[in-house]
């Protein structure tokens, strides 16, 4: 097993400078805000992460939690791609990092739509870290869905 | 520590019973492999202890060359089973030193053992006027029956296995649920025993050894203010009997928990032993096959203890096997056992005090606690250790160890804990404070 195909510089960057970290409230009142919570019952992880839209694009995505390098930095990787996106194209990014993340490592990442998510692709290697990683992607999921925009077809509003 | 002069006639150290670890390190096949390129270093002996080829053997024997069922055939194999599956229960009974082989249910684990008893009192408690059948009076029915009012006492520190069912219990019943909080030094806190355990108290349930602190509680005031109201003692001791000598005659407990695979016995196999009388006087839970005395159509009168309480065909293999790992924690002797864990455990809270930015949680002494230590490594989180050291072969558990409570009170999400056994030495403790500044490099 070799730890740094896990722990990638990219991953510890994020885990040690998170971007976009505390919640915010909306600048603009007239947008959407909508949040949830999520936990891993395995590891008492937590996030909560909010996102707030005009109802096209996510204006801004942020988050609050406590867990491990892998779960914190990818909250990070997430604000960092999806703030500032329409929600289809969103959709689409949320889809390859579920995809990445599901693959088992045999799936290989497209860095122009992931961006610094491909440093996860040695996390699908890692059975017992994928919810790691998945934790704020599938709390956004929920919150984008409440916020009435959702990113993928099964929550789609 | 033997140039500290000791006072004749008190207890010398060397008189304390040793063995040999290497000898018995070679009894367990799993301890020869590796992980991740490392020889393994196992240090979770809490979550789930290793298996001796003593035990694997007769695993193996009994479905090799014994295997029926048991109490229902008149067949030579059938014979056999149902003795090496009773043989299995008086060899329990004598190793907690119970008065009767009948007080020795067998259950799946620790958890089902606790849930039979909240489930009995909820059976107990359905139906005000329905006389349960196994019980003989009244008076010994009401000792079961839980209400409005009546309270279930527990402690911060148990596992989920000792809290949710007592949660789920009180909602059903409309009882109340209160609980023991824990010292800074995570320590249970009695100094609020007599207002917390009161003669509206029906049970307090307590965790023996704590299976996140280490911690040892010391029940005998506990225990005498619940004789004194009359309440019933329940000690989860699922983290107590592989580790040190118990009795139950000596502990005054009413009920007691285990579970085989902490200590050298396959997964599958627990125990509940409770006082005869208690057991005699507690509805039945599970209804089934075995658990049965005669049944018609319209009712069913019950067996008697251990069998009311065994409904179905029960783990047999894994009963008889749990009796070849009692022979074998015998044959190495518990208080040796117990004595080779407490120099672990001073050996390990030293050599953990010397990692720069490490936080134990529960007693930082070797005394009242058993070989069981969490901690935190500066703000790194627990899955990240776990992972470093599993690359370097060192396998620990991290998380909230089914005790979020615990983790609560101490302010952290999570803990990394290594736990230590009969098999476990030095040498691998060494190897965790290595592993443990390989990840503080890694985080830093």
């Amino acid at each position: 097993m070799q730890l740094d195909q896990l722990y990638q510089e990219i991953i510890l960057d994020h885990y040690k400078h998170p971007h976009g970290r505390g919640l915010r409230d909306a600048e603009d009142p007239a947008d959407r805000v909508a949040e949830a919570h999520h936990v891993n019952p395995t590891c008492g992880d937590e996030i909560t992460v909010r996102v707030t839209t005009d109802g096209k694009v996510f204006t801004d995505i942020s988050y609050d939690g406590m867990g491990c390098s892998i779960s914190q930095a990818s909250a990070s990787v997430l604000h960092e791609l999806l703030r500032g996106r329409a929600a289809d194209d969103a959709a689409v990014v949320h889809e390859a990092f579920v995809e990445l993340m599901s693959g088992r490592g045999q799936v290989t990442p497209d860095e122009d739509v992931l961006g610094d998510g491909v440093a996860f692709a040695g996390v699908a290697r890692y059975p017992a870290r994928v919810k790691c990683a998945l934790l704020s992607w599938m709390a956004f999921k929920d919150a984008a869905a409440r916020a009435g925009v959702g990113v993928s077809p099964e929550v789609k509003a | 520590m033997t140039s500290l002069t000791i006072p004749a006639g008190m207890p010398q150290y060397d008189d304390v019973p040793r063995f040999d670890v290497a000898r018995v390190r070679a009894d367990f096949p799993i301890l020869d492999r590796e992980v991740n390129g490392h020889p393994l270093v196992y240090l979770d002996s809490a979550n789930t202890s290793h298996k001796p080829r003593q035990v694997l053997d007769v695993l193996h024997e009994h479905y090799a060359l014994h295997n029926a069922n048991v109490s229902r055939s008149v067949h030579t194999l059938g014979t056999e089973a149902t003795e090496a599956f009773e043989g299995a229960r008086a060899k329990v009974a004598a190793f907690v030193n119970a008065p009767s082989v009948d007080e020795v249910v067998f259950t799946k684990n620790s958890t089902e053992a606790i849930n039979i008893v909240a489930y009995a009192f909820s059976n107990a408690s359905l139906r005000a006027d329905a006389p349960a059948p196994a019980a003989p009076s009244r008076e010994t029915d009401d000792r079961f029956r839980l209400g409005p009012g009546d309270e279930i006492v527990i402690s911060e520190m148990e596992h989920h296995s000792n809290l949710v069912p007592w949660q789920l219990l009180a909602e059903r019943t409309g009882a109340t649920l209160r609980w023991f909080p824990l010292t800074e030094q995570g320590r249970l806190d009695e100094s609020g025993l007599a207002e917390l355990v009161t003669e509206r108290t029906k049970i307090v349930s307590l965790v023996h050894v704590s299976n996140i602190l280490g911690t040892v509680n010391a029940t005998s005031r506990i225990t005498q203010r619940v004789r004194e109201v009359g309440a019933l003692l329940l000690l989860d001791c699922s983290q107590s009997v592989p580790h040190m000598p118990i009795d139950v005659v000596d502990l005054d407990a009413d009920f007691i928990v285990f579970t085989g695979h902490k200590m050298c016995g396959p997964t599958g196999i627990g125990v509940l032993w409770g006082r005869g009388e208690l057991l005699a006087a507690m509805p039945p839970v599970y209804g089934g096959g075995s658990m049965i005395e005669t049944v018609t159509m319209a009712r069913t009168t019950f067996a008697a203890p251990p069998a009311r309480f065994e409904a179905g065909t029960p783990p047999i293999a894994e009963a008889v096997a749990l009796g070849a790992a009692v022979d074998y924690l015998t044959g190495v002797g518990m208080r040796a056992i117990q004595w080779h864990e407490k120099e672990l455990t001073a050996y390990a809270l030293d050599a953990l005090a010397t990692v720069p930015g490490l936080r134990v949680f529960g007693p930082t002494v070797p005394v009242g606690r058993g070989g069981t230590i969490s901690f935190a490594l500066g703000d790194i989180h627990p899955h990240d250790v776990g992972q470093v050291l599993d690359s370097l072969g060192v396998q620990v558990r991290v998380g909230h160890h089914c005790a979020k409570p615990v983790c609560s009170r101490f302010g952290v999400p999570a803990m990394t804990r290594a736990s230590f056994y009969l098999y476990t030495t030095t040498e691998e403790i060494d190897a965790l404070v290595v592993g443990l500044e390989q990840a503080r490099k890694v985080f830093d």
